[in-house]
């Protein structure tokens, strides 16, 4: 179990004040300027050699991400562009960021913002967050206050300014072209690449999205040192991370933990273990909806990092984990999570916009049965066929968690099936 | 896609308050001088709570006007996301998350308790206008499920029986504390945190409360 030294995010729970003397005693903005005079290239071969991977869902290497900025400033200006549209369905983890340790996140706006050579920051915040974006006003108030960040930023000598943008309401819009449409005033609606933000991002100009967590993390790394990150987990999964788990727990909760903690030692030492049990587990989503469920037999032995639930052929996503056990009707929970893509499909490309409708009504039908057995291999190629085929990886994410659910559950889709033929013949 | 219509109800002229031209104001500031349609969102936000929570025709034409954009570009963007309201709402607006994670720990009880209590079907508004219910996707508070939005403001840790008595209470004019229904401290685990138990001198936020806005 990870000790309390080695946690970043000490005041998780809002068990201490959030504002600014309190996150300064809690060793947020400590000196600062030190850590931006490392320089741009010694900030960026740091992170690089962190291994620090993205914490929004995709885990692409954050340092790489840093280094596809222009390295000389032009005429025009470059942006950080922080993601705080948290909507994947599981995932609460960045809502604790903003609304407990806001600090730690606008510290590393700047350490961040000044490595890729921004000249200013949006913090992009889902609308349904309202008392989450007025902490994080609130935190920007008091640091322009304090001149840590505006003219001259923590002294570094650096200009750099950090400004709130609320949401309204599209889980779409945590993708991060579709979230820059939505911060230049429009539908949110993801952009074809390449040209890639870091090229044409914010109003043309040069812009890297990251996580709320991602960019959290970076002042802690470059302060306590990269072998001390790299000490935690394993190579290629680095570090600590703050798990949200919720479901068919005793103790739903978030938690930061070592990257690569076992599932079942997660579960059952944080979250006071399944209810009813180990035994009592049917499955488990281990990212947010998008990546696929796994048995219970799989669990039991998993570990919680981007590689080893790659292999399971399933995924860390945002790390959050979805419990269910086995009182679920584990059709109905993942036509549920069919529904929402439906809901949340931008409508732009024609798989998704009739691929996720589609994939919802027929599994719906199968909570009950009401299908063909040659249907299910129907609903498998529909997910093939939107998979890869759409702008963004929203496709590919409504498509997931039906093949996992046919991956593990397909015997009991089957059953279903059958007997409700059964019930049909009886009653004729 | 969100599933929408053309606004409906009553469509008296609009015009911003002075405090929410100077809101507006100070939102246009955040961005480049030539970009000030960025600030679209958060107008229509502004004018949805002028409004008394949803968004009529001459409030988004209104919005597009000072920003001096085409009338379709804020209707485009008033259809799109879900947070912006085509008809009349209750003056307590509530929005049950109903995905996977609220599910699996009863949020359909949570909905039909709230139609149940209110006599009305999802999108109608209470006889005395004081309540309209919605089901919506998921939230992001997930190690608090269920969870219910009501304006602004979280509940969370929800029942059935906890959810009617929020009712009653805010029928009443009532104070009811936002957050956990529980008592849990955020998402930290029933019974109180487990770890960072070492962290030092740690005491009670202050300052801020939820619901106030900035």
């Amino acid at each position: 179990m990870l000790h309390d030294r080695d946690r970043i995010f000490t005041n998780l729970y809002g068990q201490d004040d959030w504002s600014l003397p309190a996150a300064r005693r809690r060793g947020c903005w400590d000196n600062t300027k030190s850590l931006v005079e490392l320089g741009r290239d010694k900030i960026i071969e740091m992170v690089k050699e962190s291994g620090l991977r993205g914490r929004g869902g995709a885990g692409f290497p954050t340092g790489l991400k840093w280094s596809f900025m222009p390295k000389e400033r032009g005429d025009r200006p470059a942006y950080l562009v922080v993601n705080a549209d948290e909507s994947e369905p599981g995932s609460c983890k960045d809502r604790e960021i903003l609304r407990n340790d806001p600090h730690r996140l606008l510290e590393g706006c700047l350490v961040a913002g000044f490595a890729m050579g921004a000249n200013a920051c949006y913090i992009y915040i889902r609308g349904e967050y309202f008392f989450e974006g007025s902490q994080i006003q609130r935190a920007i108030d008091e640091a322009y206050e304090a001149g840590l960040i505006g003219k001259n930023a923590a002294g570094s000598g650096y200009d750099y300014d950090i400004y709130l943008h609320r949401g309204a309401g599209a889980y779409i819009c945590g993708e991060e072209t579709a979230l820059l449409e939505s911060l230049e005033g429009k539908k949110g609606q993801p952009r074809l690449k390449p040209p890639f933000p870091a090229a044409v991002g914010l109003y043309g100009c040069p812009t890297t999205i990251n996580n709320v967590e991602t960019i959290a993390v970076v002042p802690e790394i470059l302060r306590r040192g990269v072998e001390w990150w790299t000490g935690l987990g394993r190579p290629n999964n680095t570090g600590t991370k703050i798990f949200s788990i919720s479901g068919h727990v005793n103790k739903p909760l978030n938690v930061e933990e070592e990257m690569g903690i076992p599932m079942k030692e997660l579960i059952e030492k944080h979250a006071g273990g399944v209810i009813g049990g180990w035994d009592n587990l049917l499955a488990v989503i281990p990212g947010g909806s998008s990546v696929p469920c796994l048995p219970a037999t799989t669990c039991t032995n998993i570990l919680m990092d981007f590689d080893s639930l790659r292999e399971a052929q399933s995924g860390l996503g945002t790390a959050a984990v979805i419990v269910m056990d086995k009182s679920t009707d584990i059709v109905a929970a993942i036509a549920r999570l069919s529904h929402f893509y439906m809901h949340e499909s931008c409508g732009q490309c024609t798989p998704c916009r009739e691929g996720t409708g589609w994939m919802y009504r027929v599994i719906t039908r199968m909570i009950r049965g009401e299908a063909e057995i040659e249907e299910i291999d129907t609903l498998l190629d529909v997910t093939y066929q939107v998979e890869g085929h759409t702008i963004c990886a929203l496709g590919d994410a409504a498509a997931w968690p039906v093949q996992g659910l046919l991956r593990h559950f397909r015997p009991e889709v089957e059953r279903r099936i059958l007997d409700y033929k059964k019930t049909q013949q009886a009653a004729d | 896609m969100k599933a929408t219509s053309y606004p409906q109800g009553q469509s008296e002229d609009f015009a911003f308050t002075q405090e929410n031209l100077r809101r507006a104001e100070t939102v246009i500031a955040r961005y480049p001088a030539d970009r000030k349609s960025s600030a679209l969102i958060a107008l229509l936000d502004l004018a949805q709570r002028q409004n008394g929570g949803w968004l009529s025709v001459p409030a988004i034409e209104y919005v597009a006007n000072y920003l001096e954009i085409a009338p379709i570009r804020a209707h485009e963007v008033a259809s799109f996301y879900s947070m912006f309201n085509d008809q009349p709402v209750g003056k307590y607006f509530i929005q049950v998350c109903r995905t996977t994670p609220c599910w699996l720990r009863g949020s359909d009880g949570i909905t039909e308790t709230c139609k149940k209590k209110l006599g009305v079907g999802l999108r109608q508004v209470s006889e005395d206008g004081l309540f309209s219910v919605i089901e919506v996707e998921c939230l992001g508070a997930c190690a608090n499920a269920p969870m219910v939005q009501i304006n602004d403001d979280y509940y969370e840790d929800l029942t059935p029986e906890r959810m009617a008595e929020i009712i009653d209470a805010l029928r009443e004019g009532g104070d009811v504390p936002v957050g956990s229904q529980t008592g849990r401290l955020s998402s930290a685990p029933e019974g109180g945190p487990q770890t960072l138990l070492e962290v030092a001198d740690a005491k009670p936020a202050e300052g801020a409360k939820p619901g106030e806005g900035a």
